[in-house]
This record gives C-alpha cells, structure tokens and sequence, in this order.
C-alpha cells in the first residue's frame, strides 16, 4: 500500500523535495500550490523540479539539505539528518520542533 | 451475424469494493460510475460530478492498465498514517525505511496499541523513540493514534457505557455519561500531544476520529485547539472516521455549528477553524459496489471541501476508503487509481 501510494502520487519524500512540501503543509497550514511555491522559490527551482529526483539531488546536495544514503550513494561530511534539518530550518524559515529541542539539549 | 450492434463489448478486469476481481464492459463501469456519483450527490446533499470527471473517471476505470499515476509534476504529499510495516526490527528502523526506501513525505510514529487511551501508559517509552528517531531522520515526523472515545466507557473505561443506557432510553444518563467521558478524553489527548511535542515531534495525528460519533469528534476538536495554541507550529492532522459524523450524543456543537450529521465539507470547517492544518477525509467502501461506483461516490462527497479548504485536504486512501479495496492486500491497480483520481478529480493536496 505505502508503496502504490508513494509510486502513484507522492512526491517522493527526501528524494526530491516532498519533505520540505511537507513542512509547510504541516507547520503552515499551505495548500498544495502555495507550498509547492514556496519551497520552489527558496530553492531557486521550478515548481516541477519539486518531483524530479534527479534535478532535487544536485540542489539538496549542493544545499546540504539531506539525501538518500545507500551503498552506491555515500555522502561522509555532508549534511544529513538533524544536521540537514538546521539547513531546512534556515532555507524555509521554519522552526523546526526538533532543531529546537537539539539546541536546547546540547547547550547550543 | 451483421452489424456493430451484435459484437459484445469487450470486458474489462477491474475490482468490486471487497477486493476481488470482475470483469465489466465499458457501458457497465458508466452506469456505476454514474450511480456512485448520484447517490454522493443524493446523500451529502452535494452537486454530481461533472461531464468531464464523469468521462475522466471512466477512462482511468476502463482502463486494463496494471497500474496508474498521475502526470510528472502533478505528485501530492504523502502524509503516511500508520505507515510502515511494524515487522521491520525496531520503530527507529521502520521509519528510517519509510524514509530512505519507501520516500514518504510526512512519516509518522506509532504504536501498535493505536489508541491515545493506551498510549498514555507508555508515553515515556513512545518519547524517546521519538526523540532518537528526530537526530537519525531528515523529513517530518508526527506522532499519530486514534482518539477512540469508546473506550472511556465500561467495562474498557470508567464512564457508564452510553451505548447501553441509550437503548434503554435513559437518555439522560447516557449524555451525562458522554459528556464525562470526553473530559477523560480530552485530557489524554492533550497529555499525550504536549509529551510527544516535547519529545520533538513535528506534529501530532489524530487518526480516525469520529469513529464513535459526535462527541469523539468534539473531544478531540477541543485538544487540536489546545495544541495549536500551545505550539504553534506543529502540523496538526484530523483525520476522520467516515463520511458522516453518527450523531450518538446528537446535540453537540462546535462554535454553534451540530456536528451529528456533518459531511466531509462540514467537517473540514470546523477542523480548519479549531486549528488543524491538515484534513483527512475517509469515505467508507461499499464492498458489495465496484471500486469504480466507489471513487465516484467517495469524490463526489468530498469535492465541496476542496472549495473552502483553506488547509491541505489529503483524503484517506487506506485499506476501506476512498476508492481502495477493504482487503488485507488491496490490489494496486484498484489502489493507484484511486489515488489517482483523488489528485486528478480533486485536485487535492496530498493523500
């Protein structure tokens, strides 16, 4: 199921920018459109880069945004994760729950 | 023999709303279709679907495709209630999965006792998986279990069982009961959010509410206005039940509006207005329906959201709902066009 659903309609997660999509849906209430927008221009991208894993992985890389990791696919030294989410936070101008918790914990 | 009128239609596979497989002519899948979207507009008291969704629909139905999509570029998000597998070693892992492997957009924690009741027993536990999943995981993750309100009652609860003072016409003492139970409930489903928002979630998911009527929707209603107030970025998502709230207590209200009897557009309103920012309508199969008369259905009922929607609308497309099979291994020709005709017919903002 989560498969057909991810193959069918979804934008494809941290593998292009549906994440970042995601954000602003969630944390701003945006409708699709206007988070599509949004997240298009912070990047510097087309709305329809937005679903192309190929265009998202040179800007997520280029940005340390977070990518895919696999064997084929290491990146050692470049942002991922909670590392990934402070850029995420700057790049949307969001306030990330967890890089807020992480700064709070670590004493930053 | 002579003349086009004496060859049969060609039949098509395609799948009744149980999950098994028929065979229907082009003609057969219109008249469902066309059925399906009458008794929406009949029921919810809603406009039909028009000419063009009527054809566009059947042309995704009448299709012998093994699968569907929608168009490059037209890909909504994916706000994964319940997602993963719980087979996959630990939470942690599942969810890394779901990140790396499967590519959701929204992922969601969850525990198999999917229910805020329970979970506030093991919040500590459902904390720190949280908290560790947040350093290993780059995209969102919401905490998500269903409110249940039923289960506030005896003998699963403290409250006296509503369900069997109402039969017996002691009408009184079954609201008095509801309207204790929802204290009970509200107070979990606050207890439950403000931890898991604490532990750095990035939203919290009420799943499936609505389940036991008017006054589960009530309680949770008021806890996504407590948790949009407490932390206002938090992703709030108020998925529903059913198309139609069951009036069980019957003169609830939120903000002078009775929620017995709400549909899906109704629904949205007061979600919206409470303070969630994603809605989640669920239209429940008709087994004995083609899956074709399904989507017809399920579209036409929620299409008028999509008009007043000042939030993201990402219909359930679950095992049940929307157009997918109720079946344990729901065929994926069934389920990706039905998720394809929510995005296409809809327009909507994510599934």
């Amino acid at each position: 199921m989560d498969v057909t659903h991810a193959l069918a309609a979804g934008m494809g997660g941290i593998r292009t920018a549906g994440d970042l999509v995601a954000r602003m849906q969630m944390s701003r209430g945006m409708r699709l459109k206007e988070a599509k927008e949004y997240v298009a221009g912070k990047l510097g991208c087309g709305v329809r880069d937005l679903s192309d894993s190929y265009a998202m992985e040179q800007v997520r890389g280029d940005r340390g945004l977070g990518r895919i990791i696999d064997h084929s696919n290491l990146h050692p030294g470049e942002p991922n994760a909670m590392y990934a989410k402070f850029r995420i936070a700057d790049l949307l101008d969001l306030r990330i729950n967890s890089v807020e918790r992480f700064k709070e914990l670590a004493g930053l | 023999m002579s003349g086009g009128d004496d060859v049969a239609e060609a039949r098509i596979p395609t799948r009744m709303g149980d999950g098994s497989r028929v065979d229907m002519t082009r003609s057969e899948l219109r008249a469902d279709i066309e059925a399906g979207t009458a008794e929406g507009a009949r029921k919810a008291k809603c406009p039909p679907l028009g000419a063009d969704e009527l054809d566009h629909l059947l042309d995704l139905y009448a299709s012998p495709a093994a699968f569907a999509a929608v168009d490059i570029g037209d890909q909504v998000v994916l706000s994964c209630d319940g997602g993963g597998s719980k087979m996959t070693g630990t939470d942690l892992q599942d969810l890394l999965e779901s990140e790396q492997r499967l590519g959701q957009d929204i992922l969601e924690l969850w525990h198999i006792e999917y229910s805020y009741k329970a979970i506030k027993t093991i919040l500590p536990f459902q904390q720190q998986v949280m908290q560790n999943a947040q350093l290993m995981l780059t995209a969102p993750v919401q905490y998500g279990a269903q409110p249940n309100l039923a289960f506030y009652s005896k003998p699963d609860g403290p409250v006296a069982n509503w369900f069997e003072l109402l039969p017996q016409g002691r009408i009184a003492e079954a609201k008095a009961a509801i309207d204790e139970a929802m204290e009970h409930a509200t107070r979990d489903f606050v207890y439950v959010s403000d931890g898991m928002m604490a532990a750095g979630a990035d939203g919290i998911d009420f799943d499936t509410t609505g389940g036991a009527g008017d006054a589960d929707l009530l309680s949770t209603l008021r806890a996504v206005t407590h948790v949009r107030g407490k932390w206002p970025e938090a992703g709030i998502e108020l998925g529903m039940a059913g198309e139609f709230v069951i009036g069980i207590h019957g003169e609830l209200e939120w903000e002078g509006r009775r929620l017995a009897g709400m549909w899906p557009k109704a629904q949205l309103e007061v979600a919206q207005d409470a303070g969630a920012t994603i809605f989640g309508p669920a239209v429940n199969i008709r087994a004995s329906k083609s899956c074709a008369w399904n989507s017809a259905f399920a579209l036409t009922v929620i299409k008028p959201c999509m008009e007043v929607a000042r939030i993201p609308v990402h219909p359930n497309v679950g095992q049940g709902v929307c157009g997918v099979p109720v079946n344990g291994y729901p065929g994926e020709d069934a389920s990706s066009r039905a998720a394809k005709a929510c995005v296409e017919i809809l327009r909507c903002d994510g599934l």
